[in-house]
């Protein structure tokens, strides 16, 4: 178990450094430097600016002074408006946080309840309308239906209000968010469930006069969960790749829509900052996933 | 008891006495009363069985005919539809100024003073766009980007997949477990945000020659190519090489072995026709994650670049205009929900007809 643990957070570290090679060398491949503007500047200013910011020195030495600062929390500062970008991240994480971390709950909760539901009323009118359903909604994009929720509920029927600084509704686009992430753990929960109800221990558990309700949330409901788990993981980086798109449509100002207007600006510092955070979140939460997973079934070995 | 006399029947015997009738008293069974003796279903071979399956599954029917619908409109229309794609409308070789956002059906003021003096003019089936473009015809410009880019990722996954799978599941050893753990680098990587940051950079680096191919093409949709080549492969790569382990356990490739069979016929006849089942169906389902992904790239404004539209950049242009033209988005949204719910269903539906291990 402990050598297990060892070896995916040494492979998980070994990760984060190839997303931050990656994304440095990539960012470094655009040709043209962050001094070039309209306005042409004397060489002299150019070469004192390069000085100044370290960029006369070799890509490599770069990339360690800039590993160096990332260790230290420094993401240096925006190309476009000068602002810290390690200030832009705290200020527009947590709002990304709130909404990503609401969906996943709504996601889970919706989709197992939905898909056990679905499995204990097999081939009845709620299963049928469940499965009909989830097919539906894994074939939406999330930007299209949040497109579509905006355009019914804000602008033609109004029932909430368009996001801004005096209405913050996350009714809306934690459900755009959530949908499909739900509908994917609906039929993975669904056939989990089913696969649980015809086990050996369910019909032990009914022959010895267990009651239908222990039967259902002690003995399946608790076995069938453990896929869920393992498709969670994933579900974060979707989670947080939707969320772009999601904060863009509905205004709301986190993290993802910063991402999306930096790259629409060509800010590249912000992108390569941006990147290497939520690349490490989502290489962190799969880590947790994968040990939480290891350590909900026991049957699983540890290779 | 007397020797080589015919053997004595039992009176109770149900036995025929044969000495009581001649080979005249016998008439031949004809062929037709031989066939009904014969109960065996007729021979089928894997390809008919599961298509006989795949065609019995109502959702899996529905799937391809929506699929054959669209690729017909699709094939058809451009040679109907009298307006290109990148063609501003004008009446008569002059600018139809009037011919902007119209709503679907319904003909500008320049069109209808052409139509009274008696001209023929082709209805606008999904209205116009903010630049006077035909929207039916960009929609199914848009749907044909889509599909093509699909396609064409898929095929990329494919080739690069099956080619690093199969040499990692067959060399075994050491080789197989180095070229395993590039394949968990790159799968750990955040593959959507990579695809950006590929996107970002791709389209500044990579400038063609004009007129060639790939600028036609544009730096947009080969990058979009490159970056699947990069990062999608690692999927199938996988499936493909733990496939190709299970099969070379089976006992029927010992025995194909033990008669002499050469590897490369073991490789044709045994383990290419066991794991093409499970190659198809991963296919099929990659073709709507690949749709998604260019909408989504598209949506963002790294994807396709303007005046060619796809389904995603159509979507998202559509945004602007909301409030008064709700109707342009709705017609690529429905198109992109129709060709990936489609697809998704004739996968689910490939894979329960042809593979049964894999049903769940």
């Amino acid at each position: 178990m402990g050598k297990y643990i060892l070896k995916r957070i040494l492979l998980a570290v070994l990760t984060v450094f190839v997303i931050c090679m990656i994304t440095f060398f990539l960012m470094h491949a655009v040709p043209g430097g962050p001094f070039n503007k309209e306005k042409a500047l004397s060489p002299a200013t150019i070469e004192a600016l390069n000085a100044r910011y370290n960029l006369d020195k070799p890509v490599f030495t770069q990339f360690l002074l800039y590993m160096k600062n990332l260790l230290k929390g420094d993401f240096g500062v925006s190309l476009k408006n000068g602002r810290e970008i390690k200030a832009v991240i705290a200020e527009s994480f947590p709002i990304s946080a709130r909404l990503g971390v609401s969906a996943m709950i709504v996601a889970l909760l919706l989709g197992t309840v939905l898909g056990s539901t679905a499995a204990l009323m097999r081939n009845k009118l709620p299963d049928r309308l469940i499965v009909f359903l989830s097919t539906l909604f894994t074939a939406v994009p999330s930007f299209i239906l949040a497109t579509l929720l905006l355009l019914l509920f804000c602008i033609k029927l109004q029932w909430f209000p368009v996001w801004d600084a005096s209405n913050q509704s996350y009714f809306l686009p934690v459900l755009a968010l959530s949908a499909y992430p739900m509908a994917y753990i609906t039929r993975l929960s669904k056939t989990s469930m089913l696969d649980a109800l015809s086990q050996d221990y369910i019909r032990t558990a009914r022959a010895k006069g267990v009651s239908r309700f222990k039967m259902i949330f002690k003995h399946a409901l608790r076995n069938s969960l453990i896929p869920v788990i393992t498709y969670a993981g994933p579900q974060i980086a979707y989670i947080i790749t939707g969320s772009m798109v999601i904060e863009t449509i509905f205004t709301v100002g986190g993290l993802g829509s910063k991402f999306i207007s930096a790259i629409t600006n060509r800010d590249y510092t912000m992108i390569m900052a941006t990147t290497i955070f939520l690349a490490t979140l989502m290489v962190v939460a799969n880590l947790i996933c994968d040990l939480l997973y290891k350590l909900v079934d026991p049957r699983i070995k540890y290779d | 008891m007397k020797q080589n006399s015919p053997l004595q029947k039992n009176p109770l015997s149900l036995q025929l006495d044969l000495s009581k009738y001649s080979a005249a008293s016998f008439e031949l069974a004809t062929d037709e009363e031989k066939r009904q003796q014969d109960v065996m279903g007729e021979s089928t071979t894997f390809f008919k069985d599961g298509m006989r399956k795949l065609l019995k599954n109502p959702l899996a029917v529905i799937a391809i005919v929506l699929i054959l619908l669209i690729l017909i409109t699709i094939i058809v229309a451009p040679y109907i539809v009298p307006y290109s794609y990148e063609e501003i409308l004008s009446v008569e070789g002059r600018r139809d100024k009037g011919a902007k956002n119209l709503a679907p059906f319904t003909y500008s003021k320049m069109e209808q003073q052409y139509i009274a003096k008696g001209g023929e003019r082709f209805p606008h089936i999904f209205g116009t766009d903010e630049q006077c473009r035909d929207y039916f015809i960009r929609v199914v410009y848009g749907t044909r980007i889509s599909l093509f880019i699909g396609f064409f990722a898929s095929l990329i996954v494919l080739v690069i997949g099956i080619l690093y799978g199969s040499i990692s599941g067959y060399l075994g050893g050491r080789v197989d477990l180095i070229m395993m753990r590039i394949v968990d680098i790159i799968y750990s990587l955040p593959d959507m945000l990579m695809i950006i940051l590929l996107s970002v950079v791709l389209n500044e680096v990579l400038v063609f020659p004009a007129g060639s191919f790939m600028a036609r093409l544009g730096t947009n949709m080969v990058s979009l190519f490159i970056v699947f080549g990069l990062l999608y492969w690692v999927g199938m790569a996988r499936l493909i090489r733990g496939q190709i382990l299970s099969i070379k356990q089976n006992e029927y490739i010992l025995a194909a072995q033990s008669i002499g069979a050469k590897p490369g016929r073991i490789i044709r006849k045994h383990i290419i026709p066991n794991c093409l089942s499970v190659i198809i169906i991963s296919t099929a389902l990659q073709i709507p994650s690949a749709i998604f992904t260019e909408s989504f790239l598209s949506f963002v404004g790294i994807g396709v670049r303007a005046p060619m539209p796809s389904l995603g950049s159509l979507a998202n242009s559509a945004r602007g205009g909301l409030q008064s033209y709700p109707y342009k988005l709705v017609f690529p949204a429905v198109m992109i929900c129709l060709i990936v719910l489609s697809l998704n269903l004739l996968g689910d539906g490939l894979r329960d007809a042809f593979d049964p291990k894999l049903k769940r």
